[in-house]
């Protein structure tokens, strides 16, 4: 998809007041005017649960992703708006929970690789694993294409969650 | 706070209204919304006005906007009430019209049950508005309803709806005053950047073939930006032209006003658009009805783009020079900078631009032909250019507002605007049904005031409801219906685009509008030709209460000049009598709307 002709992916946190209805309008506003997401996830971060942090891996042309910025940043509850690949180095995790089931050879083969990806073992039957990793998104899908011919049964991802690396804050 | 002071939520509510300066409400009761009629009923600050349908109340309320420069209000009950409203929202939301509408619902225990008249009304309103609010606790309403105003006309205004369960209004509720800090999250940037406003000097100073393009944001921003605009006109001496929505910010009558552009724009402010080297851009949208195809707009200039909605530059056209900020603002600052810089511009490839304008102006694009002899066919072009004739001198201010289609264009094409906020139409969304309503509206702020609907006998049918309105308020509208019988503007598509398959474009068994109008108590007149014509129009401006003019127009006529959707600038169809007509239109602009 980023190799295509202009087309980036941008990974954009914003921070949002946390009242109701703020994720429906966020989501509305892709689908709305046809944007896509490829990964979202929220939560509030300050300790009075006043304010969430939406972090959205999105992709497009430019125009596109300047504009989905420009119509985030106008939405009545968003305080900020960063496009943190462009305003300086950030890291970029996510979680997942993978169910690997299986006997013999193919089981232990499973573990390890998990254990090469460090992915901690947080559920095992004699049938089946439950691993959790965490990482940028590369390494998930990497690890779940090694573990898909081995019995790969379920997995749960988080989407990402992203800072900006150094003192720089939202 | 203590309990005493406490009033119920439909007081709160009330007393919020009225701080923020709350003079009228136009509105429909029903039961979810009765504790606030009943709070209405029991005061004086705040006027009612009752409308037939909550589509009409909320461009009534558009209406009152757009004319004074104040938040409109609108009152509607829950479920039918709200969903009926949501067309009115849409066109503000898409007009920048400041519109702050109540809706009521059901109590807050019974939400989520299907429950009688309930309809989700955050939920469908989320896109149809700037903002909403659902007000679930009685401390938070006094405060949502004052951000609910600052939300509607601070930035780019738009409507906001707020949701109020019947328990909250019934319930008691604390009261807070406006907040003194403004909106915690909600700041649009109004002041410019000192920088963009130095490079856009430097294009205008350097510029060639310059051309001011402005939009409602002018209007929008008030009085005092069409007075900055009409400055920096007068200044640069660059030739200027308008939206649909912006017209009246420089007078009609203006030598260096080329007119509206756009898809039924003039010759010369097309071409100007096309051949220019410099646009200055100010509350304006880059609309597809006013670029045409996107790959042909303007193709040698460099652009200037001032707005103070950021998520409208480099929307649709990239522009080297944005400018964040208030029209009012931006122009303000411009024009100092503008008169500061010491270099001169370029006045005679200035002259020479002029000299080249003045030539597709000779080309009269909006030019018609009207036969006099008695019993002529009117041609539509020609009533209107009689009544604008006929209200001027008459010492009195006139406001126009329209429903939508051919009508429309004509009306802003030879009705001339001289004065910002006199000009009401419904531009994004193009809202057949809008007219009458928003006359209401008008009325009701201006009650001396002439406030004319130059009408489609189509379109005054989608809300025709409101002549009831109009009858018990006295309210003396003229309603100026261009009677082609057909639905115009989709006849003509369909005789250019469409072979002339006049498919269900034919406006079969039209009521008799001089019986209607009379039914309504008001005054019913009809022109049939050309001779009736300045009769009925005098006829009706001496009316002192509501008018319905039917004035029979000539049903074959098409609005010309016209940019066929997805065809550029320079490929303007001129008139009918223009060969191969359909030339522009493309298979992909077929598709366009
Ligand atoms: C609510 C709504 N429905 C449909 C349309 C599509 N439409 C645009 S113009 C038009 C015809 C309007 O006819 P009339 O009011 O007689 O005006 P004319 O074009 O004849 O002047 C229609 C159906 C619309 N703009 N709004
Ligand atoms: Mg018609």
């Amino acid at each position: 998809m980023a190799g295509d002709a202009g087309l980036r992916f941008a990974t954009i946190s914003v921070l949002v007041e946390n009242e109701p209805g703020i994720l429906a309008r966020v989501v509305g506003l892709f689908s709305g005017r046809g944007y896509n997401i490829d990964s979202l996830t929220v939560a509030p971060v300050d300790e009075t649960a006043r304010l969430s942090r939406i972090n959205i891996v999105t992709s497009g042309t430019e125009m596109v992703i300047e504009q989905i910025k420009a119509q985030l940043g106008r939405l009545v509850p968003v305080y900020r708006v960063a496009d943190l690949g462009r305003e300086g180095p950030h890291i970029a995790r996510e979680m997942a929970l993978i169910k690997v089931a299986g006997t013999g050879e193919k089981r232990a083969e499973a573990l390890r690789i998990a254990e090469a990806f460090r992915a901690r073992v947080v559920d095992a039957t004699t049938e089946s694993f439950i691993f959790e990793l965490t990482g940028g998104t590369e390494k998930l899908d990497a690890f779940l294409a090694l573990v898909r011919p081995l019995g790969l049964a379920e997995v749960s991802r988080t989407g990402i969650a992203a800072i900006a690396r150094g003192t720089r804050t939202i | 706070m203590t309990a005493a002071s406490e009033q119920s939520g439909a007081e709160v509510l009330l007393r919020a209204l009225k701080d923020q300066g709350v003079e009228v409400i136009f509105g429909y009761p029903g039961g979810a919304v009765l504790p606030i009629y009943d709070g209405l009923f029991r005061q004086n600050a705040i006027r009612h006005v009752l409308v037939r349908h909550e589509q009409g109340a909320v461009h009534a309320a558009e209406g009152y906007a757009r004319s004074t420069g104040r938040v409109g209000v609108v009152l509607v009950t829950s479920g039918p009430g709200a969903t009926n409203a949501v067309t009115g929202l849409v066109d503000a939301l898409m007009d920048s019209i400041p519109i702050v509408c109540l809706t009521g619902q059901v109590p807050t225990h019974l939400i989520g049950n299907d429950a009688f008249q309930e309809a989700d009304t955050t939920g469908i309103t989320r896109p149809a508005t700037k903002h909403n609010y659902l007000v679930k606790r009685p401390g938070d309403l006094a405060r949502a309803v004052h951000e609910a105003f600052i939300v509607a006309r601070s930035g780019r205004p738009g409507p906001v709806v707020i949701d109020l369960p019947k328990d909250i209004m019934i319930g008691k509720a604390p009261y807070s005053g406006p907040p003194e800090n403004g909106h915690p999250s909600y700041r649009p940037r109004t002041e410019p950047d000192p920088a963009a406003i130095g490079r856009a000097v430097d294009l205008l100073k350097g510029a060639r073939r310059p051309i001011i393009y402005t939009g409602g944001g002018v209007i929008n921003s008030g009085e005092e930006a069409a007075a900055l605009l009409r400055t920096l006109v007068r200044l640069t001496g660059f030739p200027c032209t308008s939206t649909l929505m912006g017209l009246g910010a420089v007078p009609a009558s203006d030598p260096r006003f080329l007119g509206m552009l756009g898809m039924h724009g003039t010759y010369e402010a097309n071409l100007a658009m096309h051949g220019c080297d410099v646009m200055l851009a100010i509350g304006a949208r880059f609309d597809d009805r006013v670029t045409g195809r996107l790959d042909a707009f303007s193709p040698g200039s460099r652009k200037i783009h001032a707005d103070i909605d950021p998520s409208s530059v480099n929307k649709n056209v990239p522009v080297e020079v944005p400018i964040l900020g208030d029209a009012g603002r931006v122009l303000a600052r411009l024009i100092e900078a503008y008169e500061a810089d010491p270099r001169s511009p370029d006045r005679a490839a200035l002259a020479e631009w002029w000299r080249e304008i003045d030539g597709w102006r000779a080309r009269e694009s909006l030019s018609f032909t009207q036969e006099l002899t008695p019993g002529a066919v009117i041609k539509p072009q020609h009533a209107i250019r009689r009544l604008f004739e006929a209200t001027r001198g008459l010492g009195k201010e006139v406001f126009v507002t329209t429903e939508v289609g051919q009508h429309q264009m004509w009306a802003a094409q030879h009705f001339g605007f001289e004065e910002p906020r006199h000009w009401m139409t419904s531009g994004g969304l193009g809202t057949m049904g809008y007219g009458l309503p928003a006359a209401i509206g008008v009325q009701i702020a201006h009650p001396d005031g002439l406030v004319i609907d130059i009408a489609g006998e189509a379109s005054i049918l989608m809300n025709i409801q409101e002549m009831s309105t109009v009858a018990q308020y006295r309210l003396p509208v003229k309603v100026f219906i261009l009677n082609n019988q057909y639905m115009g503007m989709v006849r003509q598509w369909q005789e250019l685009l469409h072979g002339g398959r006049y498919a269900e474009s034919f406006m079969a068994a039209l009521p008799d509008f001089v019986k209607l109008a009379e039914s309504f108590h008001a005054t019913g007149l009809r022109a049939e030709s050309v001779e009736q014509l300045d009769e009925v129009i005098r006829a009706m401006l001496a009316t002192d209460g509501p008018v319905i003019a039917d004035i029979a127009v000539d049903p074959k006529e098409n609005c010309f000049p016209m940019i066929p959707s997805g065809a550029a600038h320079n490929d303007m169809i001129l008139s009918a009598a223009t060969e191969d007509r359909a030339a522009g239109i493309t298979d992909p602009g077929l598709v366009l709307v």
